[in-house]
């Protein structure tokens, strides 16, 4: 009975986001629904963490169908934390869009979709099915799709285009994969993959596959594959933008932990090197486009793939420090991002422009709004005592541990340039000459700060209670390192 | 332009029968063989297509006055009650059940709580099948 909970983080935005189907026209009704429905979500997940660390990984077998053979939700302290993460900052999202957007937009089901979306976020952060993986994905994707192209602009639907025929190929990638993997082996239950890989140990054959799935979750996470992200991350409205960057990467590259860590684990001198070699590359070529952009926006998708390759350095090292500091950063990362989208689109309404130029001063008439960017810039730099602090240094500690020094040096590197590139931007358009006088400056609307001051708030608060998150993150930590853990749990009661 | 479509109007008229016929025969045939809550779906969808391409879209909107976008979403909702209802029983999520009824004139029957399952996938299949087909040819 206990265990029907875990299936709520996926199943509640559905029938929420179907019910607010029947609720079209009225937008605001819908919002708040929509938001009491992810606090719900939130707070299931924050007790199903709870419970997760008293008596270890909770398994839901669907229609009682016993693992291998039925699907079944698996919940273990990396999956659920991260659920817990995206439902909140979901919800924080969700109010910034009852907020500011506009009404056409309210009414064209996007709280609907937005919910499907984190139904399939929620979805495959909690599959302990490779296959039920892809399906949720496809959620997520189907998703992403019209809410890339609700708004309408001509802009949206040329960068929707490329989004949709990439992500259609990296489905049908991911096809082939799961259809050679299963030739391979004969199962697509994680757990018993896992297990059979061990036991007829990593062929060459099944690295080979292992690549194939590397390709695949590159895509969707954005590493090293990242083509088509800056673009399609900064065209659609504010609050979308907010979301994806958000969540969307972290789906992928929570994918590639659970697989690389679960099932591809015996080969890491050809896995987890091809890994660290795309994070460095994808360090590099994100940190050089942040600097190199004028328009705001442009400049927050490329702090996107920076943090793409930072994570994903922790897994190529895949020491238990290194892990724990990529799941801090996966957590920090998702509150830092969705802030920092926040609060460039804040500014882009104000001033009625995404570059640059078009920004200066804007500090005189809205401090406020300064001092959050400010802290949002040194929460992504890694400046203690903010969130994203304690995942860095986890990180490059266990590098130097390691002996990974060009990891360690272009990922500190990077950090530099994150900082840069929004120094930039808080010295332009912050500082400087007031362009519009006191009695000109546009009013913020009333409220419209409150849940980027939340998302502050979360950031300082994660930095500050590292603390006490920390027995819920090493216990995530300790289960992706050891594999068995995780498939006693699914398998233990058959064998 | 008004072209002669006299023979695709009456042949429609018998054909949309067989179809939903064949479609409903599919959707209950899916319990043991081939067929199922989808494929009916798709069949039935297919038969409202074939009205609204014979006939103009408002006398099928008149005789037929379905939203099927809700329509798409109550299938949703139902399916998933079926896999909720367990949940309050004391089963796991989507946990079906079956059993035999002796019903007056079908005799001994087997009723299966999957088919509220597969009757709301049909619903939603139909609602989005005959949705795109609609959104497409409103284009401007």
């Amino acid at each position: 009975m206990m265990n029907n909970l875990l299936v709520l983080p996926m199943l509640l935005p559905i029938i929420v986001g179907v019910l607010l189907i029947f609720l079209r026209t009225y937008g605001r009704i819908q919002a708040w629904i929509s938001l009491i429905a992810m606090a719900l979500t939130a707070s299931i997940s924050g007790f199903l963490l709870q419970q997760v660390q008293m008596d270890g990984i909770i398994r839901l077998d669907f229609g009682g169908w016993e693992p291998p053979f039925g699907i079944l939700f698996v919940a273990d302290s990396f999956a659920v934390l991260l659920v817990l993460t995206s439902s909140i900052v979901t919800a924080i999202c969700l109010s910034y869009a009852l907020i500011s957007t506009s009404k056409e937009l309210q009414t064209m089901y996007f709280y609907p979709t937005v919910l499907f979306l984190i139904a399939g976020v929620n979805g495959s952060f909690l599959t302990g099915d490779l296959f039920n993986l892809f399906v949720c994905f496809e959620v997520m994707l189907l998703s992403s799709y019209v809410l890339l192209t609700l708004g309408n602009s001509k802009r949206q639907l040329r960068e929707a285009i490329k989004y949709v025929s990439i992500n259609i190929v990296s489905s049908w990638f991911f096809l082939v994969a799961l259809a050679f993997l299963y030739g391979a082996v004969g199962t697509l239950n994680m757990a018993h993959l896992a297990d059979r890989v061990a036991e007829v140990g990593q062929t060459p054959l099944l690295t080979t596959i292992s690549i194939v799935f590397l390709v695949v979750f590159s895509l969707k996470a954005g590493l090293l594959l990242y083509f088509w992200l800056p673009g399609s991350y900064s065209s659609p409205p504010i609050v979308t933008s907010a979301l994806f960057g958000a969540l969307l990467t972290k789906v992928g590259i929570y994918a590639l932990f659970r697989v690389f860590s679960l099932i591809f684990h015996h080969q890491p001198e050809i896995t987890h090197t091809i890994i660290g070699i795309m994070a460095a590359l994808t360090l590099i070529g994100g940190s050089l486009g942040a600097i190199s952009f004028n328009d705001l926006r442009s400049i927050a998708a490329y702090n996107v793939v920076v943090a793409v390759g930072f994570i994903l350095v922790g897994l190529a090292i895949a020491t238990p420090a290194a892990i724990e500091g990529s799941i801090y950063y996966i957590i920090h990362d998702m509150v830092a991002k969705a802030l920092l989208f926040l609060l460039i689109g804040t500014m882009i309404t104000l001033s009625g422009t995404s570059k640059m130029a078009g920004m200066s001063g804007l500090m005189k008439n809205y401090p406020l709004l300064g001092w959050s960017f400010f802290i949002a810039m040194l929460s992504l730099a890694g400046i203690p005592p903010l969130s994203g602090f304690i995942g860095k240094v986890l990180i490059s500690s266990a590098a130097i541990d390691n002996g990974s020094y060009v990891l360690l040096a272009l990922s500190l590197l990077s950090s530099i340039f994150v900082l840069y590139s929004l120094l930039r931007v808080f010295k332009n358009c912050f500082w400087g000459e007031t362009i519009v006088s006191k009695e000109e400056q546009l009013p913020l609307r009333r409220g419209v700060l409150i849940p980027c001051l939340v998302l502050v708030g979360l950031t300082i608060l994660i930095g500050l209670g590292t603390e006490s998150m920390s027995p819920y993150v090493s216990g995530a930590a300790e289960t992706l390192v050891n594999p068995s853990i995780y498939i006693d749990a699914i398998l233990g009661k058959i064998q | 332009m008004n072209i002669n479509d006299v023979i695709l109007k009456t042949v429609s008229k018998a054909v949309v029968l067989i179809i939903l016929t064949f479609g409903i025969y599919l959707f209950f045939s899916g319990h043991n063989h081939p067929g199922g809550g989808f494929i009916g779906g798709l069949v039935i969808a297919s038969a409202f297509v074939l009205m609204f391409l014979s006939y103009d879209s408002e006398t099928v909107s008149e005789a037929l006055p379905i939203d099927f976008k809700k329509l798409s979403g109550l299938g949703v909702l139902l399916a998933m009650s079926s896999g909720i209802a367990p949940m309050f029983l004391g089963g796991a999520f989507l946990s079906q059940s079956f059993g035999y009824f002796d019903l007056p004139i079908f005799g001994k029957t087997e009723l299966a709580t999957v088919t509220i399952f597969e009757a709301g996938i049909a619903l939603t299949v139909i609602g989005v099948v005959v949705n795109i087909i609609l959104s497409i040819s409103e284009d401007e």
